[in-house]
């Protein structure tokens, strides 16, 4: 009798904690909060509560980090999930229907994302993403025309990899420019035709940038280069399928792709190489001579057919997108700035993509802001929370005053963002700043009406 | 009887259940302590005293260009030298805003003569700060140094019968 009891009791125990166990890692369900209250006595608290890295949250974050990555469209994934599941086959088969199909649906998302940019299919290369991309293009070109060409150009607020792969290069002899940006985050014209020599083998400048949104004149910097028959390769991953891109018109010899910022998945990109007047690139990875050579290794075929979906879909749906992210960019800046002074848009006003609006709170410190805005999920302009303290690099090329580069939050809306998440968006950042400013010395002393520029400060 | 042991033997387990998951925290990067959090959501003695006020000690440190200015008060009673209140305000990171009000806690009914001996490393301690945050924790130490001198210097002046200049320019430190 006494087994037996103890044999019941242990089964329905142990089923309580094999159905609550992976729930509370899992999902916000409200359910586990009675069952653990037994065995934990500090339970009491919000049972939809999540606890990761030292942060309790309620429920998740709501997402305003467009520019870091989007999730994945659900048309997208519906495209993708036969060539997991069934169509598993590789591309490069030969021999049998699995490859055949594997291939012909990677043939259809390259003349997918060709279509996006108004190039043909045969200019597209698939890669893990646009960090490959910028790879191949920057070491790519100048390692195999290395003999005539020594020197590229660029600009001081690239994204990471573009400058990491120039001082690659540096470290191997050749020389790079690095062309400063004016207040409004656009490179001056004229500095790029007086930067440019006989031996310059590749000018690389972003179509959108990353941390501040700005649009780089990309039809007038084509002009250049054709004019003095250089290369072109532009970084497009924040651009691609937000704003209308055509390669011709721009003149663009080589240009990154991501899939992941498209509502694509995560860990493809593509390579758009010109074939007329063509541009060769040195493979920076060797094997199978895949994608002609440029890229070996298999080519993920759900991923490509992804990217290929979401390319369409932004094809179709770019106006719409355009339209809805401009209303809600205006509810945003228009919410904060009816309640708060002293708040910058970074970057210049016209040329932009509105998704990206990066904002400078003055007297509120970045970092200590996005702890408090810790149910927005958002990203600080500054590098605060880096191993260096450093603010921004893309800022502080902007002329940004120290001060104020320290001060800065990205926010990034997207297709899924609504209205009600821009309006308790607005609402906490509202909050927030304003308990901060209640703490903060500088805002204290500027309602004083001390001139912060003038006091000796003592720096650490 | 057995029941009952059954149901403790299994209460157990579900316990060590639960205790997996802040182990698992421990591997991620650069979290904050919970004492970082809770002085960042609840700041002990935010605000301002008359700077101007004889019995007010006013440390200022820190620079905007490097992300933390620290303004730390005190008011001393002139008699006993001890330090019967404290505030401050900060503009700067968490760790920054969470050293600071763990400073005015701790300097709050103590002697002048105690506080300067506050060692920055006591500080980030408490507060689990992480190598890239200690400079926030010796902010708060210059911030608590400067504080006093600025009292004393504030009691020699009248003394020597000169009115006391509002010092507005931040401690050397």
């Amino acid at each position: 009798m006494a087994s037996k009891l103890l044999a019941s009791n242990l089964r329905q125990t142990l089923a309580r904690i094999s159905t609550f166990s992976p729930l509370r890692s899992l999902s916000t369900a409200a359910a586990t909060a009675p069952a653990l209250a037994t065995s934990v006595p500090e339970t009491f608290e919000d049972p939809n509560e999540i606890s990761i890295k030292g942060v309790r949250i309620s429920g998740r974050p709501l997402y305003l980090d467009m520019q870091a990555t989007s999730p994945v469209d659900p048309r997208v994934l519906d495209a993708m999930l036969p060539f997991y599941l069934s169509r598993f086959g590789n591309p490069h088969s030969r021999t049998h229907l699995y490859g055949w199909e594997s291939d012909e649906a990677v043939e259809t998302a390259r003349a997918q994302v060709a279509s996006l940019i108004g190039a043909s299919p045969k200019e597209i290369v698939f890669t893990s993403g646009a960090t490959e991309s910028n790879n191949i293009s920057v070491k790519g070109v100048l390692h195999f025309y290395r003999d005539k060409k020594r020197h590229v150009i660029t600009t001081q607020t690239e994204h990471k990899c573009v400058l990491d792969s120039c001082r690659h290069l540096q470290q191997e002899g050749f020389e790079v420019t690095y062309l400063p940006v004016g207040s409004d985050g656009l490179v001056d014209l004229d500095k790029l035709r007086s930067a440019i020599r006989p031996d310059t083998g590749l000018v690389s400048i972003m179509t959108v940038n990353n941390e501040i949104g700005v649009i780089q004149p990309m039809e007038e910097i084509g002009k250049i280069c054709k004019e003095f028959n250089i290369p072109f390769h532009t970084d497009a991953a924040q651009a691609l399928g937000k704003i209308p891109i055509d390669v011709d018109k721009w003149n663009v010899s080589l240009m990154s792709l991501s899939g992941h910022k498209i509502y694509g998945p995560k860990g493809v990109g593509a390579l758009y190489m010109r074939r007329r007047p063509r541009i060769r690139v040195e493979p920076q990875m060797n094997g199978g001579g895949q994608e002609r050579g440029i890229r070996s290794g298999t080519v993920p075929t759900p991923l490509v057919v992804g990217m290929g979906a979401a390319c369409e879909l932004a094809k179709k749906e770019m106006e719409y997108d355009e339209k809805r992210i401009t209303a809600l960019q205006e509810r945003l800046l228009n919410g904060i700035r009816a309640k708060l002074d002293g708040v910058v848009l970074n970057g210049s006003l016209e040329r932009r993509y509105v998704g990206n609006v990066n904002l400078s709170f003055a007297y509120v410190e970045g970092e200590s802001l996005l702890m408090g805005l810790k149910e927005v999920a958002v990203s600080s302009g500054s590098a605060c929370t880096s191993a260096s303290l450093e603010p921004s690099y893309v800022l502080r090329a902007l002329g940004v005053d120290e001060d104020m580069a320290h001060t800065s939050i990205r926010f990034g809306i997207g297709r899924f963002t609504t209205e009600a998440e821009i309006d308790r968006a607005v609402e906490l950042t509202v909050h927030q700043v304003e308990k901060l400013r209640e703490m903060s010395p500088l805002y204290e002393m500027v309602k004083e009406g001390i001139n912060l520029k003038e006091i000796q400060w003592s720096q650490h | 009887m057995l029941r009952h042991v059954s149901k403790r033997l299994l209460q157990g387990i579900s316990a060590s259940r639960e205790v997996q998951s802040p182990a698992v925290q421990l591997f991620l990067p650069r979290q904050y302590h919970e004492r970082v959090v809770d002085h960042y959501n609840n700041p002990r003695n935010v605000g301002s005293f008359d700077k101007n006020d004889p019995t007010v000690g006013t440390g200022l440190v820190g620079a905007p260009a490097c992300g933390d200015v620290m303004k730390l008060q005190i008011k001393v009673d002139d008699q006993t030298g001890k330090i019967v209140d404290a505030c401050f305000k900060t503009f700067g990171c968490g760790s920054a805003i969470a050293s600071s009000s763990v400073a005015t806690e701790w300097v709050k009914g103590r002697q002048m003569e105690e506080v300067v001996t506050i060692k920055n490393s006591e500080i980030a301690k408490h507060l689990s700060l992480p190598p890239v945050k200690l400079h926030c924790s010796m902010l708060a130490e210059d911030a608590i140094k400067a504080a006093v001198k600025d009292y004393e210097a504030k009691r020699v002046k009248p003394a020597a019968g000169a009115e006391a200049a509002p010092t507005e320019k931040a401690g050397n430190v």
